[in-house]
């Protein structure tokens, strides 16, 4: 032996196919990606000795080769060596559950059926065992004729016997095919032939079998419509003779397991009844599973809300820090401005993103490896179900109150296409915590009498997301994601350990993928506002603005600074007085370079674009300035209104955002407007709307690009949520200017 | 006609017929629902919707509406 194989490892979800592949291959994994395709492929090298490896690929878990979708079809496509990047595998793994001998070996029969060598790793042996159920394996390979190798891949038992026997396969003839009733095999070669045998007799069966599946949509384009004709006549002929499609498939293979595997099992005559039975029927009890359901949520929330703070704080005192002693090592100009407002601000706002799905991806790990995310699915499924959504887009969604992006991450858990698609689509309308600066800076400035309104207010802001997201969901399932009913039938799996390693994989896949192929996209968009913000950088007297400031901010350091101890005379209120003067020009200094910059002079030229929400150009032009992330908009809300760059965390902790010099300030300008004074509070609601529903957000347009695989999801996603955003503000204002008017 | 989402929670059914959209009946033929098996109703979700059955060693959650797709013999 001395070429490198390939081998495919395929079977049902939750059979431990993951933990298996992690086992053979260690650390030589990676990521492969298939245009059109949503869901991923891993490959890996198996070593077996200092000079023999072989390469291994870790297909998505599937209950059966009958393809749907065009997700599943590449699983057929590779195995049947139709890519173009993958060579065809040598040898196909099946992997099969012990305690469900009967059901996994139905994938197994379809398997068999590919050409190629298929070896049979019998895992959960201890699983079986427990259940009373015996294997007899030795009559299992010679009913079957495979070889059959007992593993425990959480224990990284059997492995060397199932390498060797993978290795001793390579180049055997392939196994005896389930035998098919003789009518069935005649009209499968009957097509072939009118396909001129230019197709796998695989895949003609597959076309014949699955009524609507994807192998009919690919083959009926690809031959004349004869070639469809008579499918569909071989169709009406089996039903005729009683063989009728779907039902010939599952009884022919189920007939032939029952057979060969069911002779080779043995169960006790009464079902053992397993601690995983048990508490299977707590967790989905009508108020003991409810109560559970609602605890875990909640921590979830929690540790995704909460835990991560500190983190994320870190990272952004890191960021602070850093852009501190830039200034102060080089001189100002484009290129320190560069560093300091566009790359590092961009590898910051992503950073701060890992610690949230970091810990989202820990728990929904752990939830799907031990088996509850099925439970959790099957507690909200009716709740969902409503909106068009099924059970499993509950998790995302709520996580998306913390952060659509780990949200919009965890949908991967959701099977069915435009169901995961709906989801990833009304996500970031649920009412994120990057949302909150803005929202207590304008409730505390304008809604904060009588005491209950800005509880009311911020509530009323998170019902708002909570309501249209299930109506977008509804309307998008109508519209752009119309389609067949999809089939909601969903396994139980039994309850066990999650893997600790496994959990570890989940989290660090996760972060590697948010910040190597979203997190590019998000760092060039951030350079791309900050250019917008810092070019053109000419002041009327030919300085630049970065220069001047410098100069201005060297004045204030070294002006004269009251001790506080000392007390107050002339001479102290004197240099008080001189520092806010200096701090004023400072501030006025930065807003007018901003003003003049090209966002600036796009805020200005969109003002007709605004007046009907409320808004003058400022305010458009924060709005357009936090582009790149919503909770950017305080900031520029403070240098547009000359407060200098204020800290969005400041406005968050601060008790009463409306003493604070932004919201003074803002509450000042927007009174005085001579159009809209009148209506502050009706213009600041608009301005509260539009943030509820906008999509201000480069990190979750990215990391929907990244997901969906492709550019259309995120612009749909922009473009309905800021036309949305539009209406909900447009509508605000005029409404609460009526009832103010 | 008696089929699978008229069962309580605790009783069960021989298989007599599945009905309902081909994609549905090749997934439930796939777990092992085939006519003469013997299927059984374990749980219904808090709000009655959807239902956990067993076929086999397989556990399952059904909508009412994909359960309604599976008739049961009168006898059973």
């Amino acid at each position: 032996m001395g070429l490198p194989i390939t081998i495919a490892l395929v079977g049902n979800p939750n059979t431990g196919k993951s933990t298996l592949f992690n086992a053979l291959t260690g650390l030589n994994q990676r990521v492969g990606n298939y245009s059109g395709v949503t869901v991923e492929m891993k490959k890996g090298t198996m070593s077996l000795s200092a000079t023999e490896s072989h390469e291994i690929i870790d297909l998505p878990g599937t209950y059966s080769l009958a393809p749907r979708s065009l997700d599943e079809m590449v699983s057929v496509d590779l195995l049947l060596g139709h890519l173009n990047d993958v060579k065809r595998p040598d040898v196909i793994v099946s992997i099969v559950d012990a305690s469900n001998l009967e059901r996994h070996f139905y994938l197994t029969t379809q398997l068999m059926e590919l050409g190629r060598p298929v070896v049979v790793a019998v895992n959960m042996m201890d699983v079986a065992k427990t259940q009373g159920i015996q294997i007899d394996l030795a009559k299992l390979r010679e009913t079957t004729g495979l070889p059959i190798i007992p593993i425990q891949a959480n224990r990284k038992q059997g492995l060397d016997e199932l390498k060797k026997a993978v290795v001793a396969a390579v180049g055997s003839s392939p196994p005896k095919p389930v035998l098919f009733p003789s009518l069935f095999g005649d009209e499968v070669k009957r097509l072939a032939d009118l396909t001129n045998n230019t197709v796998e007799q695989f895949l003609i069966a597959r076309w014949l079998l699955d009524v609507g599946g994807h192998t009919e949509k690919q083959l009926s384009i690809k031959f004349p419509p004869e070639v469809s004709v008579a499918v569909g006549q071989a169709r009406d002929r089996l039903t005729d003779a009683k063989l009728g499609v779907p039902g010939v498939e599952a009884r022919t293979r189920y007939g032939w397991i029952r057979e060969r595997v069911g002779q080779a099992v043995k169960r006790p005559a009464q079902r053992v009844r397993t601690f995983s039975d048990r508490l299977d029927s707590v967790l989905i009890h009508r108020v003991w599973g409810t109560l559970i359901f609602f605890v875990l949520m909640f921590a979830l929330f929690q540790s995704i809300f909460v835990g991560a703070a500190p983190l994320m704080d870190l990272i952004n005192s890191g960021k602070d820090w850093l852009a501190t002693r830039l200034d102060n090592l080089m001189d100002p100009g484009p290129f320190r401005s560069l560093l300091r407002d566009g790359i590092l601000k961009g590898v910051g706002g992503v950073l701060v993103f890992l610690p949230q799905i970091l810990i989202l991806f820990a728990v929904v790990a752990i939830l799907e490896d031990c088996g509850y995310m099925a439970r959790a699915a099957f507690l909200m499924d009716k709740i969902m179900s409503k909106c068009g959504l099924n059970g499993k887009s509950f998790i995302p969604l709520l996580s998306s109150v913390a952060c659509a992006v780990p949200g919009i991450m965890a949908t991967r858990t959701i099977e069915n296409r435009r169901d995961r698609f709906a989801t990833i689509l009304v996500a970031p309308l649920m009412s994120c915590s990057a949302r909150l600066p803005l929202y207590f800076l304008l409730i505390g400035t304008f809604l904060s009498e009588p005491w209950w309104l800005p509880g009311v207010v911020l509530f009323g802001m998170y019902l708002l997301g909570f309501v249209t997201a299930p109506l977008i969901a509804l309307l998008l399932k109508r519209t752009v994601l119309r389609g067949e009913t999809p089939v909601f039938v969903m396994e139980m799996p039994s309850f066990k350990m999650p893997q600790f390693t496994t959990v570890l994989r989940r989290m660090i896949e996760a972060g590697w993928a948010f910040v190597y192929r979203a997190g590019t996209m998000i760092l060039a968009s951030m350079i791309l506002i900050w250019a917008l913000l810092y070019f053109p950088n000419k002041m009327p007297d030919g300085r630049s603005y970065d220069v001047a400031l410098d100069t201005l901010k060297t004045d204030l350091e070294q002006m004269p600074k009251n001790d506080e101890k000392v007390e107050q005379t002339e001479e102290t209120k004197a240099n008080d007085e001189a520092r806010e003067a200096k701090q004023g020009e400072i501030g006025s200094l930065a807003g007018d370079w901003q003003r003049q910059s090209y966002l600036g002079r796009a805020g200005l030229a969109l003002e007709p674009v605004f007046a009907p929400l409320g808004w003058d150009w400022k305010i458009g032009m924060a709005a357009l300035a936090s582009f790149p992330a919503r909770e950017v908009v305080v900031g520029t809300l403070g240098i547009i209104y000359n407060q200098g760059e204020v800290d969005s965390g400041e406005i968050k902790d601060s008790k009463n955002p409306g003493d604070t010099p932004l919201g003074k300030t803002i509450k000042e300008e927007w009174s005085e407007n001579p159009v809209t004074g009148k209506y502050r509070v009706a213009v600041a609601v608009s301005l509260l709307v539009f943030f509820a529903l906008c999509c201000q957000c480069v990190s979750t347009l990215a990391v929907i690009w990244r997901e969906t695989k492709s550019w259309r999801w995120p612009l749909f996603t922009f473009v309905y949520m800021t036309t949305l955003a539009y209406a909900g503000a447009l509508i605000a204002f005029q409404v609460g200017r009526q009832l103010i008017g | 006609m008696k089929t699978l989402d008229q069962l309580d929670p605790g009783t069960g059914g021989i298989v007599e017929a599945i009905a309902g959209p081909m994609a549905l009946q090749q997934r439930l033929m796939e777990f092992g629902v085939l006519e003469g098996e013997t299927i059984s109703v374990l749980a219904k979700a808090p709000l009655g919707d959807p239902i956990e059955i067993q076929i086999g060693g397989t556990r399952l959650s059904l909508r009412k509406t994909e359960a309604a797709a599976i008739r049961l013999a009168e006898s059973s």
